[in-house]
């Protein structure tokens, strides 16, 4: 499956770009699993994702879990907690 | 009228002000959150989503109104680099009722801080850099919301 992923905050400063475009495993069927699958993947995935009850996401605009499934998702935003106001 | 922006250009305040007074509204409540120059900080960066940014203040706005009486609702947040003693977030509630304008006030900045997709970054006078991290008491603040 053909998935867009954007990066925010430091979680983009330790992946190194701000989005990227993956072709996810079969296996990889909801948000929990993508940030484990990115932390697998490389040394800049295992830095940004080391804690993963860090990360938030959002699927297509809006905010879902690590629960959330990822079937007929076109982008996924991951982020840290936010920090604005 | 409701007025929601998120912009890298300096707030005008007396401007945002001029358009709730027009309104001949019996009370205004504002809150104004300013860059704190804590620790020789040069530059507080605020990073923030291109869309979901503005969705997530709009979203609030429109919660504040269907939760209060309010005639008038201004909420901009600033986003991009700032220096100390700039403003990073201005809110301004409008209503016939002083009570329900200070609420809605109180209630836009507490959850402003945990619902809404921005990120502070701070540089020091000595070339440190690092992202804020989320302070426990703000998500109580806000949960007291949802009460």
């Amino acid at each position: 499956m053909i998935l867009e992923i954007a990066y925010f905050a430091w979680v983009r400063d330790r992946m190194g770009v701000a989005d990227e475009t993956v072709d996810l495993p079969a296996n990889v069927t909801h948000v929990g699993a993508l940030v484990a699958w990115l932390a697998a993947r490389d040394g800049r995935g295992q830095v940004a994702f080391a804690e993963p009850q860090r990360i938030r996401a959002a699927i297509d605009g809006v905010m879902m879990g690590h629960d959330a499934p990822l079937a007929g998702a076109r982008e996924v935003a991951l982020f840290p907690p936010v920090t604005g106001g | 009228m409701i007025r929601v922006a998120v912009q890298p250009a300096a707030i005008d305040i007396a401007a945002e002000l001029d358009l709730h007074d027009a309104g001949g509204h019996g009370a205004s409540a504002s809150f104004i959150g300013r860059v704190r120059g804590d620790g020789d900080l040069t530059e507080l960066f605020l990073d923030h989503h291109p869309a979901m940014t503005t969705a997530g203040l709009a979203d609030l706005a429109h919660a504040a109104a269907d939760r209060w009486h309010l005639s008038a609702l201004t909420l901009i947040h600033r986003v991009g680099a700032m220096a100390p003693g700039e403003t990073i977030v201005f809110i301004l509630a409008s209503s016939p009722h002083r009570a329900e304008a200070l609420a809605a006030c109180e209630f836009l900045i507490d959850r402003l801080k945990t619902d809404v997709m921005l990120w502070k970054r701070e540089t020091f006078a000595d070339g440190r850099v690092q992202w804020v991290e989320p302070r426990e008491g703000d998500e109580a603040r806000a949960e007291k919301w949802s009460r």
